[in-house]
């Protein structure tokens, strides 16, 4: 059980662990970082030490230079680090996300990260890891967001190729995670042509591919060569930024669609001018975050970064111990 | 099935394209079975008649099964009370698609005491977007951005059928539209039983004073052209129905004119506010639209009355085949038995050749008149815009030279482009926004304001671009409106941006007065 001191607490620089002293997916440049997953908002470029899993180290390294931090440090099995031991276990959010489970004298604390439960082909499985404190994200912490099945959303998008064959289907996907994701859901509905994919999207593709993910043929989405009409039929992949450059007016009267939890919402797919809502996550939804806390019924259960009012009024129904951290830095609307 | 008929609106929803929304349509007529597909129809059309379910009753269902704060913490993210019941409602087992029809037999046939047993009943077996279609139908309020007239056009597009022929029958039908769908798939036309049907109006094609020169205006005649709305006002054996242009039935909102209607037959004219010989601008006229009710004191405030213009029947003759001055000298004697506060008629301009009409049209007496009409005296009453017959000449818009606040992207072809532009005039040393336009450029012009967008971005609000305050373009309009919702107190009607003004800085755009003073006297 947990006691005096504990064993984190959030500074400004991010979650801090005293008996390790070291930080958790810190959003400032600290002495010592253990990082959870690559996406930008978690993972940042000027710490002096950082440990986290090979691959999260890879894309780190891919998207900052390899020098990105003074040393690195692979987490393998279990590590001591000061007064704590800390093992890493998958989180099913994108390919090497991890949740750090961090024991001591405070009991043991399980940090998420972002995770999912959903089957995702693109990394491995998340892992129930029992543990006095859950540290858990609320990304979709509402209990509106219950998310489909994400191969009922790949059949969606399928349905509106085969109905407009002369437009593009340009599918808005950030490039670590939901892009490979997409693409293997594309790929376990049986489609086998070739998905064109934006020039932001290239060296993340080919590192997971690197890894084993077999994401099938790939090809850049450039009009350098062809016309318009080249990309008829086709299936584009972009960061949803790219929808604002100019580099979206190469495309013949595109079907702009945008894969993300929040498209469950209306008003949602609509301020950002979407025409095809696909409903894919890599984030926990309402019932699989109450699910995760029912079943690890941990003594406490910490909010980071999210919806964290509903969850709180969840445990609290359900005479759960709960606390808000407020943790500022992280992104309110990833995906 | 319902499920069918979420997928429609979702579809319907998202797309942006009208072209798309009609091969939405289409599509899911093709695919679906009667009776469901004319209660979809009859949805949209806003003619499918049911129990009000209010907001509160649904309300209170939510209640028993959700925690009060947990839902409105999901109701605030939300935003729609019907889509955040769908998404919110807790799963009891798989989920049953069940026919359209089977749901709004229910709607209808359940006494109010069981209503609410009834609907919880059936979320509990319907799919999230299944249960959202489920709650839009019940409390009515599509909002899928299809008009009554979209909706039609999709029948008329399905059937490869003359609008204007499904317009005319249209009230004598009622849900499911058994019969329309039967024509449209290669039946007999049906009789329309109704009476005091409506009748395809006679449209008139812009014209110009370069074109005018090549006619003869001996064989013309001309009338102001009112800014109202126009009507089809028709009155048969006790049945009395006001029609716009598109045939939709405005009865309910106009019980002044209704009650004037003491005659047997159809006139077509323009519908205004009128206080005396006053005739108001046309948001006096707005404030009557769209109404189930109107109160005691608005009809007294904002009186509605008719000019008419033409007959296309009159006491059981059908006028319409007759040559236009023939049906006007019917026309004229058919007003005299009418009352003249609700019902007058529309004055024929006296004008000997182009130019004297040109000054007439430079020079309207009202502000509310728009232009003028210009209509061939030999002319039969032709459903349609047939070239030739009927021209308006409107008055040269409304000009100002506003400068560029704000861009959002816009939709379908235009992706990609910043093609949706807010802009602003001055008041004083600040910027004030006056009007929002997304047409009236060229491709190239287009192209050139989204590179100045790009370029001169300074904030960014969601999809929204904040642009340094440069560039100077000329906004065409119809008209101009007070609007207490709008920031600068007006609102501009048709605006579009007719050029772009590189050679004017911004600070020698239009002040906001300037503005102020394009609008009607109040």
């Amino acid at each position: 059980m947990p006691s005096n001191p504990p064993p984190l607490t959030p500074r400004p620089e991010g979650l801090y662990c005293p008996d390790g002293d070291f930080f958790v997916d810190p959003v400032r440049p600290v002495p010592r970082a253990l990082i959870t997953h690559g996406h930008a908002d978690h993972a940042r470029a000027g710490h002096s030490a950082v440990m986290a899993t090979r691959q999260t180290l890879d894309i780190m390294a891919l998207r900052y230079g390899a020098d990105f931090a003074q040393s690195t440090q692979v987490a393998e099995g279990t590590s001591r680090i000061g007064g704590v031991e800390v093992s890493f276990h998958p989180a099913g959010h994108v390919l090497g996300s991890a949740q750090i489970c961090i024991a001591g004298q405070g009991g043991r604390v399980v940090v998420t990260g972002d995770y999912t439960r959903t089957p995702n082909a693109a990394c491995a499985p998340w892992e129930p890891v029992p543990c006095d404190i859950l540290v858990t994200e609320a990304t979709f912490a509402l209990p509106v967001f219950r998310h489909p099945d994400p191969q009922d959303e790949i059949a969606k998008l399928l349905a509106s190729v085969a109905a407009f064959p002369d437009r593009a289907h340009l599918v808005g996907a950030y490039a670590l995670g939901k892009a490979q994701r997409v693409i293997m859901l594309l790929r376990a509905a049986g489609y086998d042509a070739p998905i064109y994919i934006h020039g932001a999207l290239q060296k993340l593709c080919d590192y997971h591919i690197a890894q084993g993910i077999a994401l099938g043929d790939l090809r850049p989405a450039t009009v350098a060569r062809g016309k318009k009409g080249d990309f008829a039929g086709a299936i584009i992949l972009a960061p949803p930024s790219a929808f604002a450059a100019t580099w979206a007016q190469r495309f013949p009267d595109p079907v702009i669609c945008f894969a993300s939890g929040w498209m469950m919402v209306r008003a949602r797919a609509r301020q950002r001018g979407v025409e095809l809502p696909l409903v894919i996550s890599d984030h926990v939804d309402w019932s699989q975050l109450t699910q995760t806390i029912t079943e690890l019924d941990p003594a406490e259960t910490w909010v980071t970064h999210g919806r964290e009012d509903a969850i709180m009024r969840w445990c609290e129904m359900h005479q759960r111990k709960a606390r808000p951290l407020r943790l500022v830095g992280y992104e309110d609307e990833p995906e | 099935m319902i499920g069918g008929f979420a997928d429609l609106l979702e579809r319907l929803a998202f797309t942006p394209r009208r072209s798309l929304k009609l091969a939405h349509l289409a599509g899911y007529f093709a695919a679906t079975p009667d009776p469901d597909r004319g209660l979809a129809l009859a949805a949209l059309t806003g003619d499918l008649d049911l129990r009000a379910v209010t907001p509160s009753l649904l309300r209170a269902l939510v209640a028993e099964r959700v925690d009060a704060e947990l839902f409105n913490l999901s109701y605030d993210f939300v935003g729609d009370l019907a889509e955040t019941i769908a998404l919110i409602w807790p799963v009891t087992g798989a989920s049953q698609d069940v026919p359209l029809h089977a749901l709004v037999d229910e709607l209808q046939r359940t006494p109010k005491t069981d209503l609410a047993a009834r609907i919880a009943a059936r979320l509990d077996t319907l799919s999230p977007s299944q249960r959202y279609a489920y709650l839009k139908l019940a409390t009515g309020g599509l909002r899928v951005g299809v008009s009554a007239r979209l909706a039609r056009q999709a029948v008329a597009d399905y059937g490869a059928l003359d609008l204007a022929e499904v317009e005319e029958i249209w009230h004598g039908l009622t849900p499911p539209y058994e019969s329309l769908f039967h024509w449209a798939e290669k039946g007999p036309k049906p009789v329309s039983a109704a009476l005091a049907p409506f009748r395809p109006v006679m449209l008139s094609t812009p014209t110009d004073a370069e074109t005018l020169t090549a006619l003869d205006p001996a064989d013309y005649v001309a009338e102001w052209k009112w800014d109202g709305i126009r009507v089809q006002a028709v009155s048969e054996r006790g049945t009395r129905r006001l029609y716009s242009r598109t045939g939709d039935d405005i009865s309910t909102a106009f019980p002044d004119v209704i009650a004037a209607m003491e005659f047997d037959g159809a006139l077509d004219g323009e519908l205004l506010v009128r206080r005396g010989d006053q005739v108001a601008p046309f948001n006096d006229l707005q404030t009557r639209l769209g109404r189930k009710r109107v109160s005691a004191a608005m009809l007294a405030s904002h009186p509605a009355a008719l000019r008419v213009y033409d007959v296309m029947l009159w006491q059981g003759r059908d006028l319409r085949a007759l040559p236009f001055e023939q049906r006007r000298r019917e026309l004229d004697a058919a007003v005299q038995t009418l009352d003249p506060a609700r019902i007058d008629l529309s004055a024929l301009l006296p004008f000997e050749d182009w130019h004297r009409l040109a000054a007439l049209r430079g020079a309207p007496p009202e502000a509310v008149i728009e232009g003028v009409m210009i209509k061939h005296r030999a002319s039969p009453y032709l459903a349609g815009r047939i070239k030739g017959h009927w021209f308006k000449w409107k008055r040269d818009p409304m000009l100002v030279d506003a400068v560029l606040l704000y861009a959002q992207r816009g939709h379908g072809k235009r992706s990609g482009y910043y093609s949706d532009f807010t802009f602003g005039l001055w008041d004083g040393d600040t910027l004030v926004p006056v009007g929002k336009a997304y047409f009236g450029f060229t491709d190239a012009e287009l192209k050139a304001l989204d590179r100045f967008v790009r370029d001169n971005t300074v904030d960014r609000f969601g999809p929204v671009r904040a642009v340094k305050p440069e560039k100077v373009v000329e906004v065409a309009f119809e008209g101009l409106n007070r609007s207490p919702r709008h920031k600068s107190g007006v609102a501009m009607r048709f605006p579009r941006i007719s050029r772009i003004r590189d050679d004017k800085p911004a600070s020698e755009a239009d002040q906001l007065e300037a503005l102020l003073r394009m609008l009607p006297p109040q």
